[in-house]
């Protein structure tokens, strides 16, 4: 037994050590990639000026979805120096991947269920609560969330915090008190519904969507009247075109997605009411287009037997206007989703000046394995380049928009197939990347897991799961389960990584003295510098980091540094909801690469807030 | 050369009779916390369930059927549900309660199943769900099962797993 265990050990570090070097070769870059200066767009932020506010009133910092800060009063050369200036114990136990706030001289966190909201008084020292929000959300929501009872974060507008609850309401509360202005329920927790993103407010509309791609539920953004709670208008992910909001404003830009109700027509008959496409990740907006950006969630039921044709609207991304939702374009990354490939990660906006003139571009990379340059106004793929180890797709072509699929690697029901890279959790999940003007790279965060899975028959049943695929993880090649990069987007390359040994499921900040920061599931929370990598500080936490780094400028003109600890999300429910590490398809498959994760860290929520001596 | 093959013959059949003693009944440690008396309102005794092979797999089939496998996971590890398979219980581990939490659901987040199950299905559920931690007789639990769920894990190749406690072993 020892022996045959010790040779398979043997095998399989061969196997993925061959695994690596394959790895190493990446193919040219399908398109001629835009070349020269990145710049970043209006918005609040203004590099050129030199203007910052030290304020970090959005979750992404801005609406370019940047995380960028031009504060540099923590430098590489100090950041070591960096300390503890005060913590916040939440009481709860579950993933805290939410961003706080910084507006003015408050501080505002939203927690994991049961979405308890608490404001800050930074002038006042070491953190003094001013007030705090009690949700009350229904406890049942608990159990229609499928990858832990997150909530990625608060907005804030005109002297009002919004955020969304579990069980799927929107609520204002009044920023200076904490007083509920309006709190507007939009979706039934008994259809498996529950909201977990963080909103986006544009021009006096909350931009919110809901969460529930694993249960059958139908997906859509909607845009509430800040002053109100009124909705203002809702556009679904699938069905007929006036449910989508496509009218006589839809111009995509590849033929495929040229159609009427093609959200009707790209499924079996009723199949688009249960498809998913849930609207869960970050919102972007481009003020000077005036249009917004987000991405579909994967069709439902995973297994893609039950779905025939490419079920549009999921696994893509709109945009649209704000003022009425109306789609502007559409561009599907993975038409016909096979493996849980949500298109809902983040789109970082920028300009580039070019030999051709300025052009403006969207980045996203996502969970099929591909960095995306796309030309935003007009949603032409301009590059899509591999970031992780693919397997299961060769490539997009760039005439057509189309992935390329691995026929082989395509899950069938009673099958076993093996080696899907990346697994279900992409190369990249929610954890949002970070882009920095000064270096012009993007800092990615991301997964490094493959898996073997077959299909199983989905039953629909309203309020319970709607998969149909059992799934094993295991790390990729190389066996780190994490990377985190440093990426040209122009270039299509990769500047520099690390290997994390844990998925990195928290987010990135990057700050104008070259400091980025991230976390990982053990609770080390790092800084490393921007231009090549380097470790320069860290600190270990009371648990794992799955939240959102921010920085700031605090009323006593420091620089701040805060983030939330507290081990979860997909990633990291196996220690807070105790799940049993010898079922390798717990959490979805996802407890078969993170059984040792129960070993490594303790369940948590704390607030840290770090700044110089 | 005849004498010693029927020699060898009688070993295996002996040895072979020997494998075969097994106690089947024996019970399992957690087995005792298992409540049979109280029988059923149809009056149809529990162990028609609970120590009924067939019951049992029928569980099981009915256990990805119903959706219980898409929150509880396959094995019984757990997800958006708890785990199964670990002996804890938010809301009481006997026949009766489990049952009850079937049909009635919990409040946090567990649905209620009692319009959509017979109750003959819904015992068949408790027995597979008693099994998953262990508490039925040995020779009534499931046999393995098909799916990918079975077998040892992929060995974990990992630069800074602690070496003192080696990785729990799948089953």
């Amino acid at each position: 037994m020892q022996a045959s265990s010790r040779a398979a050990e043997t095998l399989f570090i061969a196997a993925t050590l061959g695994l690596l070097v394959f790895g190493c070769h990446r193919g040219p870059a399908d398109a001629e990639p835009p070349t020269g200066r990145v710049v970043l767009i209006g918005g609040r932020l203004a590099p050129a000026s030199g203007v910052e506010d030290g304020e970090w009133r959005k979750v992404a910092k801005d609406d370019a979805n940047t995380r960028f800060s031009g504060l540099a009063t923590i430098t590489p050369g100090n950041v070591a120096t960096l300390r503890v200036a005060w913590t916040f114990k939440t009481g709860i136990a579950r993933g805290h991947e939410a961003a706080p706030l910084v507006v003015g001289s408050t501080m505002y966190v939203v927690t994991p269920f049961p979405n308890r909201v608490h404001a800050f008084d930074l002038k006042a020292p070491n953190g003094t609560p001013k007030w705090t929000y009690e949700a009350h959300p229904e406890a049942r929501a608990q159990g229609v969330a499928c990858c832990d009872v997150v909530n990625r974060g608060a907005a804030y507008d005109d002297g009002r915090v919004f955020f969304n609850t579990l069980d799927d309401h929107t609520i204002a509360l009044d920023a200076a008190t904490g007083r509920e202005l309006w709190n507007t329920k939009l979706g039934e927790v008994a259809r498996g519904e529950t909201m977990t993103m963080a909103p986006l407010v544009v021009k006096g509309r909350v931009l919110v969507g809901n969460s529930g791609g694993e249960l059958g539920v139908r997906g859509w953004l909607t845009a509430l009247d800040a002053r109100t709670g009124e909705i203002a208008w809702r556009a679904y992910s699938t069905g007929p075109d006036a449910d989508v909001l496509i009218g006589a404003a839809f111009k995509p830009y590849y033929a495929g997605d040229r159609g009427v109700d093609l959200g009707v027509h790209s499924w079996p008959p009723e199949r688009w009411k249960i498809g998913g496409g849930t609207v869960w990740g970050f919102v972007s907006y481009d003020p000077e287009l005036d249009l917004l950006y987000y991405g579909t969630a994967n069709p439902g039921p995973w297994n893609n037997e039950q779905r025939v044709g490419d079920n549009k609207w999921t696994s893509g991304i709109f945009a649209r206007r704000p003022a009425d939702g109306s789609a502007v374009w559409f561009y599907q990354w993975s038409p016909h989703d096979l493996y849980d490939y949500d298109g809902v990660n983040e789109s970082v906006l920028a300009d580039a000046d070019t030999p051709n003139g300025p052009r403006k571009l969207l980045f996203h990379a996502d969970r099929n394995g591909y960095l995306y340059v796309l030309d935003r106004a007009n949603g032409q793929v301009l590059s899509a380049t591999q970031f992780g180890h693919v397997t299961t797709s060769r490539g997009v072509d760039l005439t057509t928009g189309r992935l390329n699929y691995v026929a082989e690697k395509q899950p069938h029901v009673g099958q076993t197939v093996h080696d899907i890279c990346p697994g279900s959790p992409g190369a990249k999940d929610w954890q949002p990347m970070a882009f920095s003007p000064k270096t012009a790279l993007l800092y990615i965060p991301h997964n490094n897991l493959c898996q073997d899975e077959e299909g199983m028959q989905a039953n629909y049943i309203a309020g319970t799961p709607f998969v149909g695929e059992a799934i094993k993880m295991r790390p990729g090649p190389g066996g780190n389960r994490g990377v985190f990069s440093a990426w040209d987007p122009l270039g299509a390359r990769e500047v520099w990584h690390i290997d994390e040994d844990l998925p990195v499921w928290s987010g990135a900040l990057v700050t104008g003295s070259n400091l980025v920061f991230y976390g990982t599931m053990d609770g080390t929370f790092k800084a490393v510098d921007a231009k090549t990598g380097a470790l320069l500080w860290h600190a270990e936490l009371d648990s794992g980091v799955v939240g959102q780094p921010i920085t700031y400028r605090g009323p006593d003109g420091k620089q701040y540094v805060a983030v939330f600890s507290g081990v979860g999300g997909w990633a990291g429910a196996v220690v807070p909801a105790k799940l049993d590490v010898t079922d390798p398809t717990a959490a979805l498959g996802f407890v078969n690469a993170m059984r040792d994760l129960p070993q490594r860290t303790r369940a948590g929520g704390t607030l840290y807030v770090f700044t110089l001596p | 050369m005849r004498a010693p093959s029927l020699l060898l013959l009688a070993l295996l059949s002996a040895a072979g009779c020997r494998r075969e003693r097994r106690s089947f009944s024996e019970p399992s440690p957690l087995q005792a916390r298992v409540e049979r008396a109280e029988p059923l309102p149809s009056g149809e005794p529990l162990s028609h369930f609970l120590d009924n092979a067939w019951a049992v797999s029928e569980g099981a089939r009915l256990f990805g059927w119903y959706n219980c496998a898409g929150c509880h996971s396959l094995g019984g590890g757990g997800g958006m549900g708890p785990p199964l398979r670990d002996g804890a219980w938010r809301y009481g581990g006997a026949p009766a309660d489990v049952h009850r939490s079937i049909v009635e659901g919990r409040p946090n987040g567990m649905p209620a199943f009692g319009p959509r199950i017979p109750d003959y299905q819904t015992w068949q559920l408790v027995a597979y769900v008693l099994s998953l931690s262990g508490r039925l007789r040995l020779d009534v639990e499931p046999g393995r099962p098909e799916a990918i769920a079975i077998g040892k894990p992929p060995v974990m190749v990992s630069k800074k797993l602690p070496s003192a406690e080696p990785l729990p072993e799948a089953p």
